[in-house]
């Protein structure tokens, strides 16, 4: 935990310097007509620096003596991966493959891996909710989703509204 | 009793045969979003906000905030049966609510539950039917520095009541303060912390911001203690019902009590989930049978959903008549509020008294849709809990992606999305308040202009905040609430020593 604590401290610091960079770019002085674009964000950084100091002191040197139990256990971080890096691919896929195949294949994986669902109920679902995405989204709503940069089948499949 | 007058009219506007539609799907949209974890609130409603664009801005805010009331109600059905709080306002309920429910009482502590929601709503809406007006009244002699100095006020407030450390609510504050700065500069044009990505010009979303840390974030802390759904069997019969009732009424003095703590804590930047807490304290340390709270006490049930109902629902008093949400839900609302080209403010009042009106009086009727079908539902909502975690958590997440992708028509806003996931479950774990950046994020540039103006009437003098009693008087009261936990930690000092 005082490891995060750090590194997120840390983090903010270097936030805050990104922004008073790009505000001193920006002049953050008083300019001829009044606060210049850059002065209200310059003043921000500076009390971003400020107070993530503080808790960056706070959780290295005042807190040392208190006992800290550990920011995630090794059973917790494996369950929010399983999680997390489905969702980091599912994503990708949304860019490259288009959100209807992606939440096919998605949902599937997911079904099948974690929920240890015999394969041929988790594409039923898994069609089933992008079908009704897809329905509700191109024709009742008239919203377009992506349908892939790399590979649109979408479009293969000629069921796109022209 | 011109007030009365509006109402009225106000029903006109609401009881169209579309909005009386738009009501009950979002009351029962809400209550499945409240049942559901991932979709709060704030969530729900920001991933529903695109698909509103199409409806007249009236049609779409009671939509919407049926979406809140439903999600008020539904966070109830969770915590009683499946000791899981649907919603964070719902936590407190899980105290007294489960152990009732494993006592085989689950209908009367729905019903108790439920009923407690309504009124607290009701007290909250007759107020807001009485007080907004007069709050905008007065706002409409606010200067930009008067509103710089309400910004201000609310901003503090958060730091002073905030029972973690104030350096880490200062911390997430400026950092959503900056976020809102990315973009355009509405003022001079110059595009402000972009470096050069066409990406960054858009600036950051506050709904992105909301999926990502309410939504993703949220499913990744349930992850944490992996998810077993097993629940109490709950049907409410109409017996049990009545009885309810029967019994409710000796509670009056919390209830009332637990109304005022929620209208409070509804204006105030604190919102539903602190007066949650704060209701549940309060009963339990003025109760007669304080011993019994934990254990299936009704009273444990009042309280807490008297509050948060009550708050939810006051927080959209200063919403609609000062601009300044009470809370991240109302802010979403607010968020809305502006995407559809309305300024909630004083001049709402009188620029568009249809809508306000209208909203007012969908909820009266909202509240009580809400009653209704959550009353008579709740066997099929608690079942929606039972569909195994592993059909649930990726539906969810598509829906998320979904509701990030519509909102600007950008992929970058779903990476963006799992970003501010990541965040929120980092921030949550490590006690950086989030409401405070999502509220920065959607304030960010109002509080700015009004500061710019400010600076420019009294050319560079900060002097302006304190030029006349109402403004010096509300700037006083924002660096007291900023100073509060160091005023604290002094008096705790100078105690001993006495």
């Amino acid at each position: 935990m005082k490891v995060m604590e750090i590194i997120t401290a840390i983090i903010f610091m270097i936030l805050g310097l990104i922004v008073m960079y790009g505000s001193i770019k920006l002049g953050s002085n008083w300019g001829s007509d009044g606060p210049e674009a850059g002065y209200f964000p310059f003043y921000i950084s500076v009390i971003i620096l400020l107070s993530s100091a503080i808790n960056l002191y706070q959780a290295t040197i005042v807190n040392k003596k208190k006992i800290t139990e550990s920011f995630v256990d090794k059973k917790s971080l494996g369950q929010v991966m399983a999680v997390l890096l489905p969702a980091i691919i599912f994503v990708l896929g949304v860019q490259l493959i288009g959100i209807y195949v992606s939440s096919i294949l998605y949902i599937a994986f997911f079904m099948i891996w974690l929920g240890k669902y015999p394969p041929w109920k988790a594409i039923v679902v898994a069609l089933g909710v992008s079908a009704a995405l897809y329905f509700m989204f191109e024709f009742w709503f008239q919203i377009p989703l992506p349908h892939g940069s790399w590979i649109n089948l979408i479009e293969l499949l000629g069921m796109n509204e022209k | 009793m011109e007030e009365i007058n509006s109402l009225f009219n106000g029903f006109a506007v609401a009881m169209s045969p579309f909005n009386m539609l738009l009501m009950l799907v979002g009351v029962t949209l809400g209550v499945i979003i409240g049942v559901l974890p991932g979709l709060g609130g704030a969530n729900g409603i920001a991933i529903l906000l695109p698909l509103t664009f199409t409806m007249p801005p009236t049609s779409a805010i009671i939509m919407l905030s049926c979406i809140y009331w439903g999600a008020l109600f539904g966070g109830a059905i969770t915590s009683i049966l499946f000791n899981i709080p649907g919603e964070p306002w719902s936590v407190a309920t899980t105290f007294d609510g489960y152990p009732m429910a494993r006592n085989g009482k689950a209908g009367e502590a729905l019903t108790a539950a439920f009923t407690s929601s309504f009124i607290g709503a009701f007290f909250a809406v007759v107020m807001i039917t009485f007080l907004a007006p007069l709050v905008a009244k007065f706002a409409l002699k606010f200067g930009p520095p008067e509103f710089f100095s309400v910004y201000l006020l609310t901003f503090c407030s958060f730091v002073g009541m905030n029972k973690g450390s104030p350096f880490k609510t200062i911390s997430a504050m400026m950092l959503g303060f900056a976020l809102a700065t990315v973009g355009m500069d509405t003022v001079t044009g110059q595009l402000r912390l972009t470096f050069g990505s066409t990406e960054l010009m858009r600036g950051f979303d506050f709904l992105i911001a909301v999926i990502g840390l309410f939504g993703i974030g949220e499913i990744l802390l349930s992850m944490e203690e992996g998810l077993a759904f097993h629940g109490a069997a709950a049907k409410i019969r109409r017996q049990v019902v009545l009885e309810t009732w029967a019994k409710l009424p000796k509670y009056w003095a919390t209830s009332i009590r637990s109304c005022l703590i929620g209208c409070w804590m509804g204006i105030t930047p604190g919102g539903a989930t602190p007066a949650s807490f704060m209701a549940y304290g309060v009963a339990k340390r003025l109760s007669k049978n304080s011993e019994n709270f934990g254990k299936g006490q009704m009273e444990g049930i009042v309280a807490p959903e008297t509050a948060a109902h009550a708050a939810g629902t006051s927080a959209l008093l200063p919403m609609l008549s000062l601009g300044i949400p009470g809370s991240p839900t109302a802010a979403v609302l607010l968020g809305g509020l502006l995407i559809w080209g309305l300024q909630p403010g004083p001049l709402l009042f009188v620029e568009k008294p249809d809508f306000v009106w209208g909203l007012i009086a969908s909820m009266y009727l909202g509240n009580l849709a809400g009653l209704f079908v959550v009353l008579t539902c709740v066997p099929l909502f608690a079942s929606i809990l039972r569909i195994p975690f592993s059909i649930i958590a990726p539906v969810i997440i598509v829906i998320c992606a979904v509701g990030a992708y519509t909102v600007h028509t950008a992929l970058f806003d779903v990476w963006l999305m799992l970003g501010f996931g990541l965040m929120g479950y980092i921030f949550k774990k490590l006690d950086y308040p989030m409401a405070p950046m999502v509220l920065a994020l959607v304030l960010g540039d109002r509080a700015e202009d009004s500061f710019r103006q400010s600076m420019l009437i009294s050319q560079g003098s900060l002097g302006v905040f304190f030029s006349n009693f109402l403004v010096a008087g509300i700037t006083t009261l924002a660096l007291l609430m900023l100073l509060w936990p160091l005023i604290g930690i002094v008096m705790k000092k100078i105690k001993p020593i006495k």
